[in-house]
C-alpha cells in the first residue's frame, strides 16, 4: 500500500514537471503557432537568474518564483522584439531563428559561467509515507503545477486582457480595426510565455542540476508534449503531460530511466500516428 | 533545365572532384586532410537533406539518425564480417531500411509538417537514448560490442576492394569520400531531372494539385525520403572512416547543424548545402581554437543573422545579385 502510493506520488511529480516545463512553450505556440526552439534555455536562464540572485543573499523563495520569471519575460520581451517581430507567420524561419538563438545562449552563459554543474538542494525537508521517504519539494512541484495550470486558465478566461489576447489570436485584423494593437498583444503574450518557462526553470533547478546546456535536455520532450496535446493549449498540454509524464515515470520505475524515456518517446509516435492533430485535435476539441 | 545544361554541370561537378582529389592530398598535411574527409562526408549530408527538405519539401528534423545509423552498421557489420566489402551495402541499406518504415508511417498516415518533424526528431532522440545505454558486455551485435557512451573506437577503416588485408590509407579515403560526394551530387542531378524528381518536385509545390493529376504524393514522397536515407547513411560510414562511431552522432546537435548547412547555403539548391557545410565546419573548427568565444556563440550568431538577413540562403542570393549586376551592365 505505501509502495503504491510512493509510485502514485512519483507519478504525479513527474506529470507535474512535465506539465511545468511544456506550459510557456504551449502558450506561446498555442496562442502565436511560434514554435520556440529556445525554450530549453529560457528554462535553463530561469535557472541561473534564481541561483545568481539566491547567492547574493536574496531570499530562495524571492529568487525562484519572482526574480527568475521576471528576468526571463524581460529577456523574452527583447527576443520578440529583434527577432521574432520580423518573422510572424514564418513557423518554419521562426524556428531556425529560434534554434540560433538557443545555441548562442548556451554559448553565451558557458562564458560566463562556466561549463560545470551548480545548483542549489531543494528547500523543504522530507516527508515519510509509510517506510519511504520522499521530498515535500515534489508535493511542492505538484501544488506549483495546479496553480500555474489554473492560474493560466485564469488569466485567459476570466480577465479582459485575457479575452483581448484570445480575440487576438483568432482573428488579428478584427482585433485591430477594434483599436486592439495585435503587434503588442503579440509582444506581451510571448513575454509571458518567456516567463513561465524562466519561472518553470527556477522550479526545476532543485533537482536536475543547472548547466548551460540543460535546456537541450527539456526542450525535446516539452516541444513533444506539447504537439502531442494538439491545438487546445492547457488541455493539450494537461492530456499529453498526464500520459507522457505517468507513461515515463511508470517506464522509469519498472525499467531504467533510458528505457523509461524510449517507452515514451515510442508511445509519442504511436500517438501522433494515430491522432495526427494531436489529443485535442480528437478530444476535449473545445477547451482552452 | 535542358539536357545540354544538365551534362555540363554534372561534368563540370566531375572534373572539379576530380581536381580536389588529386589536389588536396598532395598540398595539406595528413591532420589537414583528415578533417578535410570530415568536411566532404558532413557535405555529403547536407546534400541528403538538401535532396529531402529542399526538393522534397520534407523537413526532417532527424537526418542524423540516418547518418548515426549509417555509421553503426559500418561498424557493426565491418567487425563482424572480414573485410569492409558487405559493410558498404549494409550501411546504406539500413538507414534507407529505417527511412522507408518511418515513411511509410509518416506519409501514408498523412501526418503534416510540423508533426513530421517532431516525429523524425523523437525517433533521433531515441537511437541517442538507446546508444548511449548500450554499455556493458552484454550489449554486442555478433562480434561487435556497442560500447554505449563510448561508441566503438575500433571502427576499421574501408579495405581495397577483394583484400581485406589492406586498409586504405587517409589519403585513399580522402579520394573515396570525394568521390562519394561527386557520385551523389550526380544522382541527385539525375534523380531531379528524371520524371520521378519533377513529380516530386510538384509535389512540394502543390501537392493537392499533383494529386488531383493523378500522382500518388505518399510514394513519391516515400521515394525521396528513402533515398536521402541511404545518402545520410553514406555520410555516416564516410564519417565512421575519419573518426569512429559514438552515439553522438545522433545527437541533437548534429541534426541542427544540417538544417543550419542547408538553410545558410540555400535551400532549394545542391551546390549551396554542400558550399554551406564545407564553410560552416571549417568556421566552426577554426572557432573552437579561440579561447575567449565560445564556438556556440558564433554559430547562433550566424544562423540567426542568416534567417533575419539573407532567408533564401548564400548562394540563391548571390545569384540574383550577380544577374542584376550583369543585367545593370547590359543596360548601361
Amino acid at each position: 500500500m505505501d509502495l503504491a502510493f510512493a509510485v502514485f506520488l512519483q507519478v504525479v511529480t513527474g506529470v507535474a514537471t512535465l506539465l511545468i516545463i511544456s506550459l510557456g512553450l504551449a502558450v506561446i505556440f498555442g496562442m502565436m503557432r511560434v514554435i520556440n526552439l529556445a525554450h530549453g534555455e529560457f528554462l535553463m536562464l530561469g535557472a541561473y537568474s534564481a541561483i545568481v540572485s539566491a547567492r547574493a543573499g536574496l531570499n530562495i523563495w524571492v529568487a525562484m518564483l519572482i526574480v527568475a520569471p521576471i528576468v526571463v519575460g524581460v529577456i523574452g520581451a527583447v527576443v520578440e522584439r529583434l527577432v521574432i517581430r520580423r518573422l510572424y507567420g514564418r513557423m518554419l524561419d521562426t524556428m531556425l531563428a529560434t534554434w540560433g538563438l538557443s545555441l548562442a545562449l548556451i554559448g553565451a552563459v558557458t562564458m560566463i559561467f562556466g561549463n560545470s554543474v551548480s545548483g542549489f538542494s531543494a528547500p523543504l525537508g522530507s516527508i515519510s509515507i509509510g517506510g519511504f521517504r520522499s521530498s515535500s519539494y515534489a508535493l511542492f512541484l505538484i501544488g506549483a503545477a495546479v496553480v500555474l495550470l489554473v492560474g493560466t486558465w485564469a488569466v485567459l478566461r476570466l480577465t479582459p486582457a485575457g479575452l483581448i489576447a484570445r480575440a487576438t489570436m483568432q482573428n488579428p485584423e478584427m482585433a485591430a480595426a477594434l483599436g486592439v494593437s495585435p503587434g503588442r498583444v503579440y509582444a506581451i503574450t510571448f513575454a509571458a510565455g518567456a516567463a513561465l518557462s524562466g519561472l518553470a526553470g527556477a522550479l526545476i533547478a532543485p533537482f536536475s542540476g543547472v548547466v548551460p546546456t540543460m535546456g537541450t535536455v527539456y526542450i525535446a520532450r516539452a516541444f513533444i508534449t506539447v504537439v502531442t496535446g494538439g491545438a487546445a493549449m492547457l488541455a493539450g498540454t494537461l492530456s499529453a503531460s498526464a500520459l507522457l509524464g505517468s507513461v515515463s515515470t511508470l517506464g522509469t520505475f519498472f525499467t531504467t530511466p533510458v528505457l523509461g524515456e524510449v517507452i515514451m518517446l515510442g508511445i509519442a509516435i504511436v500517438l501522433l500516428r494515430l491522432l495526427p492533430r494531436g489529443i485535442t485535435g480528437r478530444f476535449f476539441r473545445r477547451s482552452l | 533545365m535542358t539536357d545540354r545544361r544538365l551534362w555540363t554541370e554534372i561534368a563540370a561537378a566531375v572534373v572539379l572532384a576530380a581536381l580536389c582529389a588529386w589536389g588536396l592530398p598532395l598540398a595539406l598535411q595528413l591532420y589537414a586532410l583528415i578533417n578535410a574527409t570530415i568536411y566532404v562526408s558532413m557535405a555529403v549530408l547536407a546534400l541528403s537533406l538538401a535532396l529531402v527538405w529542399g526538393f522534397g519539401g520534407i523537413l526532417c528534423f532527424g537526418q542524423a539518425a540516418f547518418f548515426g545509423l549509417g555509421g553503426y552498421a559500418y561498424a557493426v557489420a565491418a567487425l563482424n564480417f572480414t573485410g569492409t566489402s558487405w559493410a558498404v551495402p549494409v550501411a546504406l541499406l539500413v538507414p534507407a531500411a529505417l527511412a522507408a518504415i518511418l515513411g511509410y508511417l509518416m506519409f501514408f498516415g498523412r501526418i503534416s509538417d510540423v508533426y513530421i518533424g517532431v516525429i523524425t526528431l523523437t525517433v533521433t532522440l531515441i537511437l541517442f537514448n538507446f546508444a548511449n545505454s548500450t554499455a556493458g558486455d552484454e550489449w554486442h551485435i555478433g562480434a561487435a560490442p556497442l560500447g554505449g557512451f563510448n561508441g566503438i573506437p575500433s571502427t576499421p577503416p574501408l579495405n581495397m576492394p577483394g583484400d581485406p588485408g589492406t586498409p586504405l590509407a587517409p589519403q585513399q579515403i580522402f579520394v573515396v569520400a570525394v568521390a562519394c560526394l561527386a557520385l551523389c551530387y550526380v544522382i541527385c542531378k539525375l534523380v531531379l531531372h528524371s520524371k520521378f524528381g519533377r513529380v516530386v518536385v510538384a509535389v512540394k509545390e502543390n501537392e493537392t494539385r499533383a494529386e488531383l493529376l493523378g500522382y500518388d504524393a505518399r510514394l513519391y514522397k516515400l521515394g525521396i525520403f528513402t533515398l536521402g536515407g541511404a545518402m545520410g547513411g553514406l555520410a555516416g560510414l564516410l564519417f565512421a572512416n575519419c573518426v569512429f562511431v559514438s552515439p553522438t552522432m545522433f545527437s541533437l546537435f548534429y541534426s541542427g547543424q544540417i538544417i543550419i548547412w542547408v538553410m545558410v547555403g540555400g535551400l532549394g539548391t545542391l551546390i549551396g548545402p554542400i558550399v554551406g557545410a564545407i564553410v560552416l565546419q571549417i568556421l566552426t573548427t577554426w572557432a573552437g581554437t579561440l579561447r575567449d568565444i565560445n564556438p556556440s556563440l558564433i554559430l547562433g550568431v550566424i544562423l540567426m543573422a542568416a534567417v533575419l538577413v539573407i532567408p533564401r540562403g548564400i548562394l540563391p542570393t548571390a545569384t540574383t545579385a550577380l544577374a542584376r549586376l550583369r543585367r545593370h551592365g547590359a543596360v548601361r
